[in-house]
């Protein structure tokens, strides 16, 4: 288990948080994307606008990559040994961090009024 | 199948071809291969899968939000991408997996929480899980402008 600093229990018991957490934002996020009267960027960009709305998203987009993050890290353990299991965690670290700077940005330039 | 009747005498389980797929001189240490597969195993692995597949997606959620903040121009580019008929496939793929690792996830949680360990309570919510995820998945489809959407409509 060389892929987790800090103890296995805080790992699992962040994943059910995750999980937990997801459970309301990921079906707000698929309602509100679902139910939207377009898809045109005007619409999606005053939707993400909305301050709430902007907040919302955010605490799904954090959520949902960090639980991705600890699932993919449990899989790897699983079915990865030695090295490649450090490499392969570190890579998908790297990816998730720069996903959700990624996301970061994008939601901040949209609630900006920017996008 | 010999050996797992009250009247004959005990076979070992990795004898009596109920748990593996063919009997073993010895017990065998748990590679998937060598188990028959059962619903809890399927279950579990599409568990994992789906959940691997939504990461996946999630990189497309990510592009999505960045091209709504890169400016109409870029988001016009954006959408012709994810319109093309592969991108909609792997989006109706994400949906039935989000629903489907919605619901396997929250029987997860209950498991974590010691609940509905049995035999038959695990078995009644597999089929419970199942038959939520393919009718929430069907409605969000046939109901929804997005899903109808991802099946071609304008």
């Amino acid at each position: 288990m060389n892929g987790h600093r800090g103890s296995a229990t805080r790992h699992w018991r962040n994943q059910r948080m995750t999980s937990i957490a997801l459970l309301p934002l990921g079906l707000w996020f698929l309602f509100a994307l679902l139910l939207q009267p377009a898809l045109d960027h005007a619409t999606v960009a005053a939707w993400l606008a909305k301050p709430l709305q902007a907040l919302l998203a955010a605490l799904f987009g954090g959520a949902m990559l960090w639980h991705s993050m600890q699932g993919v890290e449990v899989v790897l353990e699983d079915y990865v040994r030695g090295r490649t299991l450090t490499l392969s965690i570190l890579l998908s670290r790297l990816a998730h961090t720069a996903a959700a700077v990624a996301l970061s940005w994008a939601i901040f330039t949209i609630a900006a009024g920017g996008a | 199948m010999r050996g797992i009747w009250p009247w004959e005498a005990p076979t070992p389980f990795w004898q009596n071809g109920l748990a593996m797929q063919s009997p073993a001189e010895r017990p065998l240490s748990p590679h998937l291969q060598v188990y028959r597969p059962m619903y809890t195993m399927v279950l579990s692995i599409l568990h994992r899968a789906s959940g691997l597949y939504l990461s996946a997606c999630s990189l497309l959620f990510v592009a999505w939000l960045a091209a709504i903040a890169a400016g109409p121009a870029a988001y016009s580019g954006a959408s012709r991408f994810f319109s093309s008929l592969a991108v909609r496939l792997v989006l109706t793929a994400a949906l039935a997996a989000f629903w489907y690792h919605f619901f396997a996830g929250i029987r997860h949680l209950a498991w974590d929480a010691g609940l509905g360990f049995e035999k038959t309570s695990s078995r009644r919510s597999a089929a419970v899980v199942l038959v939520c995820a393919a009718a929430a998945f069907a409605a969000t489809m046939c109901l929804s402008r997005a899903g109808r959407w991802l099946m071609g409509a304008p």
